[in-house]
């Protein structure tokens, strides 16, 4: 398990409580799980992810991590519809434990509400609710 | 005899010895070599059907002591109760007393098929009915099921009433309320049955408290779903005020009763609220468990909700028993005819070798496992350090500082003889351990025990690569569970 100091948290993407982490590029958002989440959930053996097309709102469960100890919810940072999802997760779910912000993207949304994205934490906020 | 202390008696009772490796059956014998012969035919030859001939089973060729060795060797890597405590929280891995067995195993009950008629059958259709009889004196509910065959199966079950007696009431529902100590299972089975559940955070303490309910509760909530004793290991006090708030808008209690084993003859469900509750009888009752082998979950209900119940049902007429399938408002069958009847014989006989002590047994698991909690609290993290019920929930926080997590000291307790306990569950807690010695363990074990973890967390201080390493002791190191996740090699 990784001591606060260690963990990897990008200045390019912004936080949830719930430890996802969201990039923008335009209006269409890479959504992901934090360094600190892989760590905690440790080896993971299994994504399940949403179709493309489908919608969902800020806060609503969009899949499911599974790893070793326990399966985890995946909570949508924005809300919006579905445009891309890493298929690659299906074989080689060990991604988002070697690179969560790299090969270990989820999924890729048309963002509905831009004001949602600037409402996310920063680097700096995420890491002091981490501390808290 | 001197009494000594059991620090000064101590040895860890998990040692190696001779274990034998075992190919699987098919890779092993040899052409035409047989362990049994098939009876002389007496029916007449009779040509087939070319389309229903084929090439037979790929049957091994294995003489009887091939087997009897194979089957014998492979028990030699397992690890069951019958061979040393088995502390796995929520699991309630109690001792399977042997006269269960001797039981089950009366030709009578045997050899009975299910197409008997009730006339033929009156032995087993009085076992159900004493049955169902005894497990409502237990939990206080009047109407009983036997069909279900798990725990969840029971749930389901038990949503299913919901369901039907929501419908019947004109209003159909589709929420149910589910806190975060509750079993894992619950929120699957109230899926099942269409509604969508709702998580629930537990209070400060542990506990539900019935403000929280109240904020959440409304007239499309079908009810709740509550694990007492919680997965915590601690009594839901506030059950009573909870059911209050439920039932004040029209919903409905389910009590998981997987952790009945706190409360046998102490708390009666029907007083506190509840309306629907299911029984393990492989875990409570002592009817064999894990393995896949086959369980038991009956359902319990209040008079009210007895039209709602599986048919078909055992009815007593006079001295005579028979099925009775007329009930409009049922939710139907959920099992092939009565559930498992093997099993149920083993509940029976467990009940009334126990009689009146059924109280004592929960009284004694609830002793053993605040025994386990006193003991360890020191050297283990007790995120709820109250009075706890049958089982006790520690975490790996004092550990964590030299980088040693549950899962390791979970696999060095193999080391020393012990099966670990539940590890990682219940979610709310971090780095969950959660040990339930049940009311079968003599002092002199529970000691062993005691010793055994705190021998542990002084291992996890002073070399902590030793629990990294572990297991040694068993037939096989750590295994890689990552690896047979994610690449299962399902061959046999």
């Amino acid at each position: 398990m990784k001591e606060i100091n260690e963990l990897n948290l990008p200045e390019d993407v912004k936080y949830t409580d719930d430890h996802e982490w969201a990039k923008l590029d335009g209006d269409v958002a890479t959504i992901g799980i934090s360094d600190y989440a892989q760590d905690q959930l440790g080896d993971i053996v299994f994504v399940e992810l949403p179709e493309t097309g489908s919608t969902f709102d800020k806060g609503e469960e969009f899949g499911s991590v599974e790893s070793v100890k326990a399966v985890s919810e995946l909570y949508m940072p924005l809300g919006g519809e579905i445009v891309e999802i890493n298929a690659e997760l299906e074989d080689a779910p060990e991604q988002v434990n070697s690179a969560p912000y790299g090969g270990g993207w989820m999924v890729k949304i048309k963002i509905a509400d831009m004001a949602e994205f600037e409402a996310l934490m920063d680097k700096s906020a995420y890491l002091a609710s981490l501390e808290g | 005899m001197s009494h000594t202390s059991s620090e000064t008696t101590w040895m860890p009772t998990g040692t190696t010895g001779l274990i034998f490796n075992e190919p699987l059956l098919w890779e092993q014998g040899a052409e035409g070599r047989c362990g049994m012969s098939v009876p002389e035919s007496d029916v007449l030859m009779s040509p087939l059907d070319s389309e229903l001939v084929g090439d037979g089973p790929d049957w091994p060729n294995l003489s009887e002591l091939d087997v009897v060795r194979h089957f014998t060797r492979l028990s030699q890597w397992n690890f069951g109760v019958d061979s040393n405590m088995y502390p796995l929280g929520s699991c309630t891995m109690k001792y399977n007393p042997k006269i269960n067995e001797r039981q089950a195993a009366l030709p009578g009950f045997a050899g009975s098929h299910p197409l008997l008629p009730e006339s033929l059958s009156q032995g087993a259709l009085k076992l159900l009915y004493d049955l169902e009889r005894y497990l409502a004196e237990v939990t206080g509910l009047p109407a009983i099921s036997l069909q279900p065959a798990a725990g969840s199966h029971g749930e389901l079950t038990g949503m299913l009433i919901f369901a039907a007696y929501h419908k019947a009431q004109g209003k159909p529902r589709h929420k149910v309320l589910i806190p975060d100590t509750a079993h894992g299972t619950n929120p699957a089975s109230a899926a099942l049955c269409g509604f969508k559940s709702i998580p629930l955070a537990s209070g400060e303490d542990g506990i539900l408290t019935p403000e929280m309910v109240d904020e959440l509760m409304d007239e499309d909530t079908a009810g709740i779903m509550i694990t007492n004793p919680n997965t915590l290991g601690l009594f839901e006090n506030n059950i009573k005020e909870v059911a209050e708030v439920i039932h004040a808008k029209g919903g409905l209690i389910y009590g998981d009763g997987a952790n009945m084993n706190a409360v046998m003859g102490i708390v009666n469900m029907a007083d506190v609220g509840v309306d629907v509750l299911h029984l393990n009888l492989h875990k409570t009752f002592s009817t064999p468990h894990g393995g896949g082998g086959p369980g038991a979950g009956p359902v319990c209900v209040t008079e009210a909700l007895r039209p709602f119940l599986p048919v078909p049902r055992v009815v007593k007429e006079g001295d005579t028993y028979r099925w009775d399938e007329d009930y409009p408002q049922s939710v139907g069958k959920v099992h092939a005819f009565y559930g498992n009847f093997g099993v149920l014989v083993r509940a029976y006989s467990y009940v009334l070798s126990m009689g009146p002590f059924l109280k004592k047994a929960s009284q004694l698991a609830v002793l053993n496992a605040n025994y386990i909690k006193e003991s360890l609290k020191e050297v283990f993290h007790l995120p709820f350090d109250r009075v706890c019920m049958h089982e006790c929930v520690f975490t790996d926080k004092y550990q964590e500082q030299h980088k040693v997590a549950t899962l390791d000291m979970a696999k060095r307790l193999m080391d020393y003889g012990f099966h670990p306990p539940t590890v990682y569950f219940p979610l709310v807690v971090h780095g969950a351990i959660m040990i339930e010695p049940t009311e079968s363990e003599n002092k002199e074990t529970l000691d062993r025990f005691i010793a055994a973890m705190r021998a542990i967390a002084e291992e996890a201080r002073e070399h902590p690569d030793l629990l990294h390493q572990a297991p040694r002791n068993p037939k096989l190191g750590r295994l890689d569970e990552t690896l047979a996740a994610r690449k299962p090699c399902l061959c046999g």
